[in-house]
């Protein structure tokens, strides 16, 4: 029983992928479609077409204009509520032709059983993630990145779950998963599970984050392994973008992983029928779900394959330096309530100081004007990079993206100069009472601020939480100013970003030279923005609008005078 | 002359014959049951829960094999597996792996069907309290002389069982289902039997006489299913029904295997649960029941060429059987006096330290707190 213990079957795949060994990506829609429509799916396209803020030089796209194909398995006896789909990207180049090829034959071989109660969806997408958005939007009938697609002609029930495959050879040695998905979003516990469950029952070579998985849980090194492959899954869904075709599902609530096949030439090779098995597996698994996958955690972290850390044993962690933040503002807030004393003698002056009251306009002004100003440096560092590209082309020998790129260094760079000038607009000094109240505004933003982001991407959150409750618990107007200036440095936003990048690589164990590096930091800005405009990804509008306000503060109230 | 010596010899034999006749006659008329029904209960839906279709299905085709009708029996199938989509080989309900036995066949003749089987309708089939407009195959007509197995199957924890995933039967409103087909004599014999999680606490509060139990496991145990088909994918049958089925397929009409043979179905080696029963209750010994007394319709038939006359041999016979069943025959008032026939456990009662003990300390305590603070100090209280 199961795929291809049928010879007749197992030849009609050899032959269809060996045919598939040209490449065809690039589209062939008319191919596709016949092929499909030969194996007995429902087939229908859809043309999409998008223009990005600006080139994006790791993909090499601009004016983005593409189809997407797919066929719809009915099942033969169930009613069309409900549906799966398989997706196989399809980018030019012979990136990711095997998987088509096995997508194809599995279709063929899903449509002779009869053991179907939910439709299958078998989907060939161009442009890998603006192909899937626009076909994800076309379904839902929803249009939230302003996408330009023709509305979908055939369409199955609510979805329920999905995978796509990236394949990139014909000789696997191992297939890795891939959950994190955009903002951070990770599919039900349950879908990761069922992978495992099948690559043991198969007996292929699983691993995530491509890390193998070690048995020694006890020993330091196996330790630090299992570490290291959390904090990749860590830094991967800090940075809030899908990193497979399946990110987009999850916004819809449909549980969705990919799956990537590696080639690490190791000796023992498996090939394009044992991972057929195994998709007919999951999928017939899939089929026989009642309900939407919901009993096992949605929030979670794994070391291995085989293990995962809960919310419950993580937040903790991130409540307790959200408890920094508050405690440092139930200090400042007796320190206001209390009021001046005097030690010569002499009249007290004991004026009933209740510390929020403002005697002056000046003080309140004091107060608005770091906070007003640190949010319009915000909003102008999120929408000058993508407008003015074109002035800073004609001005600079630059490409469009690095002027963006460039653009947004030098707004944060213009904002560390921001508390000198917020002081000469003001006539007066600032009161010690002034910073203070400001202190405590900008401590309980932040512990709002990192609350709300832990909660949606805990790992964003708990990054950003790291860096920045340490100074801020501390910064004064009184501290070493020099030292803790460059501290603030290090430790701001954009510090972080940087510093990730070369440890991303070093736990990929790809460790990169300077240069490269800052190259790296430099598309993964101009990602963050494309994401955000292409698929609504928060991280940049988050970073630029709240955070980085939010640390200007603290670098004002560095700067007090 | 040895004509008439012939002819004394003849009819005297005939004499001694009429005789036996009419004990025997009076013997089989003073018997159990006249009529059997079976109600055959599957609690479950949804695919995964195929199994207690499977159970609930061979226990039906067991009870058909020997001889109970369609007519007699209420089946009740929460869901239907048959012709679930899920399902690869359509129209068939397998109990062994590899397909070897279809237990859905083709005369099947479900009474309730999908959300037809809830609490409410199983307790209005027992205790016959069904809206006239129902039909005669979905109601259990019995009398005072059916003898009724009923099969449940399901998902059931400690004290219920689960229907439909969405309610539940409870063990106290089975039993008080019971008592009430007992005081409406809507049964003589009743044999119980549940194959779920903690079976065991299904019967635990029956009352009424007459009624034997069987349950798969015990309180605190899991009942385990069989064995998976890997080509449906999903598990056929549970252990206990799996077991109970072998040993119903070697039953015929004409066996004479008894109750004790049944209670030893299904060893703990081979169900992993330790099946439970309960005969406190029954007033025969269980040694003496037939099998075929609840699983079969096995109909009494003695040839004779004799006519007999059934009106006052037969109250002369009765009045020789046990004092009890006349009792119970004749005056409907006089219910059995339960309390004598029935030895229950002592419900464990949680325990409370002696009342005295509690006033004794309270006192003491207010003893001391007005030896401490003086007496002086009521005022604030009072």
């Amino acid at each position: 029983m199961g795929l291809l213990s049928d010879p007749n079957r197992r030849r009609a795949l050899i032959s269809l992928l060996t045919r598939l060994n040209t490449p065809i990506c690039g589209m062939p829609v008319e191919w596709l479609m016949k092929t499909m429509q030969a194996k007995g799916l429902e087939v229908f396209t859809q043309r999409f077409s998008r223009t990005l803020p600006f080139p994006d030089e790791n993909k090499e796209r601009y004016m983005v204009r593409g189809t997407n194909v797919y066929g719809i398995l009915r099942a033969p006896r169930a009613p069309r509520t409900e549906a799966l789909v398989l997706s196989a990207p399809c980018s030019p180049g012979d990136n990711n032709n095997q998987a088509v090829g096995l997508l194809l034959g599995l279709a063929e071989y899903f449509r002779n059983q009869i053991y179907w109660a939910k439709d299958i969806i078998f989907l060939v997408n161009e442009h890998d993630l603006i192909g899937m958005q626009a076909w994800l939007e076309g379904y839902h009938h929803t249009n939230t990145t302003g996408m330009d697609w023709s509305p979908l002609q055939g369409r199955g029930g609510s979805i329920q779950a999905a995978l796509s495959l990236e394949l990139s050879s014909d000789i696997i040695t191992s297939l890795d998963l891939v959950l994190e998905g955009l903002n951070g979003q990770l599919p039900n516990l349950d879908l990761a599970n069922l992978f495992y469950a099948f690559c043991q029952k198969i007996g292929v070579l699983c691993t995530i984050q491509g890390k193998l998985q070690r048995n020694d849980w006890d020993s330091v090194s196996g330790y630090s392994h299992a570490v290291q492959t959390m904090m990749l899954m860590v830094m991967k869904q800090a940075s809030g973008r899908p990193w497979g075709d399946h990110g987009l599902f999850l916004r819809y609530h449909i549980e969705a992983a990919t799956i990537k096949g590696v080639n690490s030439f190791r000796q023992y090779k498996t090939d394009a029928t044992t991972i057929g098995r195994l998709l007919e597996g999951m999928y017939r698994k899939l089929n026989n779900l009642l309900e939407r996958l919901h009993q096992s955690y949605f929030f979670y972290l794994m070391p291995s394959l085989s293990h995962f850390v809960s919310i419950g044993y993580y937040m903790p962690a991130f409540g307790l330096l959200a408890v920094i933040l508050l405690l440092r503002a139930l200090d400042l807030w007796v320190q206001l309530s209390t009021p001046p004393q005097r030690t010569e003698d002499g009249v007290t002056d004991i004026e009933p100081v209740r510390g929020t009251h403002f005697k002056t306009v000046a003080d309140l002004l004091s107060l608005l004007t770091p906070l007003v100003i640190s949010h319009l440096t915000g909003v102008a560092l999120y929408m000058l990079p993508i407008r003015f590209q074109e002035m800073a082309v004609e001005h600079f020998p630059v490409s469009e993206t690095e002027a963006v790129v460039l653009t947004a260094i030098a707004v944060y760079t213009a904002g560390l100069a921001l508390p000198h000038n917020t002081h000469r607009l003001l006539s007066g000094e600032g009161t010690e009472q002034g910073w203070r109240v400001l202190k405590l505004v900008a401590v309980l933003y932040l512990a709002v601020l990192l609350g709300c982001t832990a909660l949606i991407n805990f790992s964003l959150g708990f990054i950003l939480a790291l860096t920045l409750v340490p100074v801020a618990a501390f910064v004064t107007p009184h501290v070493p100013k020099v030292l803790s200036a460059f501290i603030l440095v290090i430790l701001s936003p954009a510090c972080t970003l940087l510093f990730s990048v070369f440890f991303f690589q070093e736990l990929q164990e790809m460790p990169i030279s300077f240069q490269d590096g800052w190259l790296l930091f430099l598309s993964v800005i101009s990602q963050g923005i494309l994401d955000h405009s292409l698929y609504g990804s928060l991280v940049y509008p988050l970073i630029t609008l709240l955070v980085y306000p939010c640390w200007l503060l603290f670098w004002n109230i560095l700067f007090w005078n | 002359m040895k004509i008439h010596h012939f002819l004394s010899l003849f009819s005297t034999y005939f004499l001694v014959d009429g005789v036996n006749i009419e004990d025997r006659a009076g013997q089989f008329f003073s018997s159990g049951h006249t009529n059997n029904w079976a109600v055959l209960v599957c609690t479950s839906r949804f695919w995964f829960n195929y199994r207690h279709v499977a159970n609930t299905l061979s226990v039906y085709r067991s009870v058909k094999r020997l001889g109970i009708p369609d007519s007699h029996i209420v089946l009740m199938l929460a869901d239907d597996m048959a012709c679930n989509h899920r399902n690869p080989k359509p129209a068939t309900v397998f109990s062994h792996k590899n397909m070897e036995l279809n237990v859905y066949g083709d005369d099947v003749e479900v009474d309730y069907r999908g959300y037809e089987v809830t609490v409410e309708n199983f307790l209005r089939i027992l205790t016959g309290r069904l809206p006239p407009s129902t039909p005669r195959s979905k109601r259990l007509l019995s009398d005072d002389r059916s003898n009724i197995l009923i099969y449940l199957t399901g998902h059931g924890g400690n004290g219920f069982l689960k229907f439909q995933d969405s309610e539940e039967i409870s063990n106290v409103e089975l039993a008080d289902a019971f008592e009430q087909m007992w005081q409406k004599r809507r049964y003589n014999e009743l044999l119980f039997i549940i194959d779920t999680c903690q079976g065991a606490s299904m019967y635990e509060r029956f009352y009424s006489p007459n009624l034997m139990a069987l349950a798969s496991s015990q309180v605190g145990e899991d009942s385990l299913s069989h064995q998976p088909d890997l080509a449906i994918g999903v598990h056929l049958m549970d252990r206990y029904t799996f077991y109970l089925l072998e040993f119903l397929e070697d039953i015929h009409p004409a066996s004479k295997t008894n109750m004790n043979d049944l209670f030893k179905v299904c060893p703990k080696s081979q169900c992993v649960s330790t099946p439970g029963h309960r005969t406190d209750l029954f007033l025969r010994d269980p040694g003496s029941v037939l099998i075929t007394d609840f699983f079969g319709s096995v109909r009494k038939v003695e040839l004779t060429m004799e006519t007999i006359n059934l009106t006052d041999p037969i109250e002369q016979l009765e009045s020789a059987e046990s004092g009890e069943l006349q009792k119970e025959m004749h005056t409907y008032a006089d219910q059995l006096p339960v309390s004598e026939i029935i030895h229950q456990k002592p419900k464990q009662k949680d325990w409370h330290p002696p009342d005295g003990f509690i006033l004794g300390l309270w006192t003491l305590i207010l003893l001391v707190f007005f030896q401490t603070y003086g007496v002086k100090h009521l005022k604030h209280i009072f």
